[in-house]
């Protein structure tokens, strides 16, 4: 027969401080746990959403990032017309010739300096990212030193506004407008007209990358592979999707980082909870010598403490979870070292992270109250009795 | 004369002996002698639950590991950089960001600046070696075999192997650790394939050089690029500059700066270690990280170090009773359980960072492991840091169970029950 549920309830309740200092460690734990999934998890999005699935990026062959390198300009007229590229409404294809260049801009927070990425585009490149949409202002007219900010660069940078200069290359350029992508990596882009761009930091006559939007994802895969074995062309296609999914490499240290940080916590913790079961065990010799003689068996004992060893855990993880909370959103930069400009992503708490923070606190839990449970199983019930 | 001072010493869980410190001299319940002194009842005591101990000195013992393990990212991030000839040095970059290109005859402009000893341009390669994969990342740069180690002093390589990269354009000098990791002797050919310029460099490995610090480069020609890549001619991503002395560095960088400000092409210039925390900082707020980690960490183990020291304190409600009734003062008390606690938190402190030791060295030189953790070693400061946070964490932890045992009123205790 099991013994309820309701016994370890009371049991944790009466030696509260005992439990909720151990819940605390557990919880902490748990805390630096989400904490870096979370960041992961926001970075994950900044750069898998980033790209769609209908444009196809075509840079010099060899090259691995927009910002190395050109090919000439005289090549984008035969991208153009190859098939299954889409139509604007006045029957041009969509396609577009860009340049994106690094610039140094100082923090708001006057802390430091960060390089930041800017994309000169033709105006066909507003029309192949639907997902940018404007939230202020208007977007930069064609042959004018005008650009528009992301949202991140909006909100980090000063003289981000509409109707502030900002002050790069040669000369100042009017800010216009403010854009949202729905915190994908364009956030933290600062977009301009190609030519502008390119005079300014003399690269005419020749784009970095060239953007072409499919009509589908078929015709989109279709002509990646047209681009890529044209020997003629030495340029190499690619689905945006893909480009962005490589960037997102650049959290692999984090992500290591995290892991070790998140393994070794979560063993110091295990033995907290073992130790705090351990006296849990100690001091209730006598009773569970008495649970024994009433009639229940080894196994439902070893069960009972197990499980108040897990709801010690879970209690952790839901504080954990809650002092988590205030970061959620808290967004931060990670320096990208395919584009050497900075990306700005959130913290972003999904169910996916809760949940693998409960799973892992319940590892925690059974670590930890396992031998003291197997060790309740186990006593004497004479000598525990006598004790 | 003063009465001889008696203690009581625990025996296991719940024998007692009894004894006079002062005399030397100890008889234990079953009659044996002991010396024992008040530094031994402390050690004994602190580990006669030797379970519980156990637990909280592991428990400990991986916190300041991960403590420890923090504390050395840090230092290698933010204290490290540099040997003393690192700070002689200045690094010049195109005043809008580093991926603009400055011409070359900079150079020669750059060595009228009072102050300035050596220049030498160094062109950022970015190529590929074997593949794209993190842990075959290695700085690679372009530049000029006469002068680049007349800058980079503090980089030791033998003079017949300098001369022979001298002659031949398409040689190469490689970092002794990186020639360690991938195995390269002199003489061994390697291929970069270029990304930011389209041509794949077939070098020559003809001299290896000891860095003050792993440098993971590999320096060639520049020349070499120029010939294949027309727009490269003339041009160079960055310029190294020896000054001639560490006082100097901020009257060069301004003097440099000045004198390309109103030129088309402005420049930024600043000293090595500013120039290498810039990269760092690019990483993200590594800082804010670090130290939100090495919070959370710290006030875990202080949690459990005081709830270790809280049950064990309370399980001897009586026996501090009996200390008391034997003439303890509540101070010794209170020093005899703030002792025991810093000792098994100093345990688990030295356990620890000898692990950390053990893991950054493991990591350093890890296959697949890219360069993070290359040249880092826990310190000798480091690691007395990290042994008094253990034992700050201790005393900290038994204050105030301490504190409470110590005002224990006789009686009550006596009567305690558990």
């Amino acid at each position: 027969m099991a013994i309820p549920i309701s016994y370890n309830i009371r049991n944790l309740k009466l030696r509260k401080g005992l439990t909720i200092m151990t819940a605390l460690g557990i919880a902490l734990t748990v805390t630096t746990a989400v904490f870096l999934l979370a960041l992961l998890a926001g970075l994950q999005k900044a750069f898998m959403a980033s790209g769609d699935p209908l444009n196809v990026l075509v840079m010099r062959k060899g090259s691995t990032a927009e910002l190395s390198g050109g090919f000439d300009a005289d090549l984008f007229p035969t991208l153009k017309t190859l098939p299954g590229i889409a139509q604007d409404r006045d029957g041009q294809p969509i396609a577009s010739g860009e340049w994106v260049v690094v610039v140094v801009l100082p923090r708001k927070d006057g802390t430091g300096e960060v390089n930041v990425s800017v994309r000169g585009m033709m105006p066909a490149g507003l029309t192949l990212r639907p997902g940018a949409k404007l939230v202020e202002g208007r977007w930069f007219t064609p042959g004018q030193r005008e650009v528009v900010v992301g949202h991140s660069i909006h909100n980090r940078f000063s003289g981000a506004n509409v109707g502030d200069t900002l002050d790069f290359a040669k000369g100042q350029w009017k800010v216009v407008g403010v854009f949202n992508s729905g915190g994908t990596a364009y956030d933290s882009e600062i977009w301009g007209d190609v030519n502008q761009i390119a005079a300014d930091f003399d690269r005419q006559g020749g784009y970095a990358s060239v953007y072409l939007r499919a009509t589908d994802p078929v015709a989109a895969d279709a002509l990646k592979h047209r681009v890529s074995d044209d020997q003629r062309l030495k340029l190499e296609g690619t689905l945006e999707t893909e480009y962005y999914e490589k960037q997102t490499s650049s959290g692999g240290a984090i992500k290591f980082i995290g892991m070790v940080v998140a393994i070794i916590m979560a063993i110091g913790s295990s033995f907290a909870a073992m130790n705090t079961m351990y006296a849990a065990v100690a001091y209730r010799s006598k009773e569970i010598a008495t649970l024994r003689i009433i009639g229940f068996s080894r196994p439902s004992i070893l069960t009972s403490f197990v499980i108040e060893s897990l709801l010690l855990s879970l209690l952790g993880a839901a504080v954990g979870i809650v002092l988590m909370l205030p970061f959620n959103g808290m967004s931060t930069g990670i320096g990208n070292s395919l584009t050497f400009s900075e990306t700005v992503f959130s913290l972003h708490l999904t169910w996916g992270v809760a949940m693998t923070a409960v799973v892992f606190a319940m590892i925690m839990g059974l670590l930890g109250g396992f031998a003291p449970a197997w060790h309740a199983s186990r006593q004497d019930i004479l000598t525990s009795l006598r004790a | 004369m003063s009465i001889p001072r008696l203690l009581l010493y625990p025996q296991g869980e719940r024998k007692f002996g009894i004894g006079c410190p002062s005399q030397g001299i100890f008889l234990s319940t079953d009659g044996v002698r002991i010396r024992m002194t008040l530094t031994r009842f402390v050690t004994k005591s602190a580990f006669r639950n030797r379970r519980r101990s156990i637990l909280t000195v592991l428990s400990i013992t991986f916190s300041l590991l991960l403590l420890t393990l923090m504390m050395t990212i840090w230092r290698g991030f933010y204290i490290d950089k540099g040997s003393a000839q690192s700070a002689q040095r200045l690094i010049t970059r195109h005043r809008v960001s580093l991926t603009q290109n400055l011409p070359v005859y900079y150079r020669e402009k750059m060595r009228t600046v009072p102050g300035v000893v050596a220049v030498a341009p160094t062109q950022w390669f970015g190529g590929l070696y074997k593949d794209e994969k993190p842990e075959n990342f290695f700085a690679q740069f372009g530049t000029d075999p006469a002068e680049i180690f007349k800058v980079m002093t503090d980089f030791k390589i033998p003079g017949d192997q300098l001369a022979a990269w001298q002659r031949d354009q398409a040689g190469c000098v490689v970092d002794s650790e990186l020639a360690k990791k991938f195995g390269w002797k002199i003489g061994d050919r390697i291929v970069l394939q270029g990304t930011i310029f389209p041509v794949n460099l077939e070098l020559t490995i003809r001299g290896i050089f000891i860095a003050p610090q792993p440098s993971i480069t590999v320096y060639f020609n520049q020349k070499y690029v120029e010939e294949a890549v027309s727009w490269a001619k003339g041009r160079s991503g960055t310029f190294n500059i020896l000054a001639d002395s560490p006082d100097n560095v901020t009257k060069v960088a301004a003097g440099v700066d000045a004198m390309f400000h109103n030129s088309p092409e402005p420049t930024k210039t600043e000293s090595e270690k500013a120039f290498q925390l810039s990269f760092i900082n690019s990483l993200g707020n590594v800082k804010a990280f670090i130290l939100s980690i090495c919070f959370a960490v710290l006030f875990a183990t202080l949690l459990v170090s005081a709830n270790t020291m809280a049950m064990s304190i309370r399980e001897r409600t009586r026996e501090v009773a009996v200390l008391k009734t034997l003439g303890f003062t509540r101070q010794t008390i209170l020093r005899l359980y703030v002792g025991e606690a810093i000792i098994v938190a100093l345990v688990g402190g030295v356990l620890g960072c000898l692990l950390a030791i053990g893991l950054v060295t493991g990591l350093a030189n890890a296959p697949g492991m890219g360069f993070f953790f290359l040249g880092m070693k826990v310190t000798i400061p480091t690691f007395l840091l990290a042994i008094f946070i253990a034992g700050l964490v201790g005393f900290l932890s038994a204050i105030l169970p301490a504190y409470h045992a110590a005002k224990l009123d006789i009686v009550e205790g006596l009567r305690y029950i558990g």
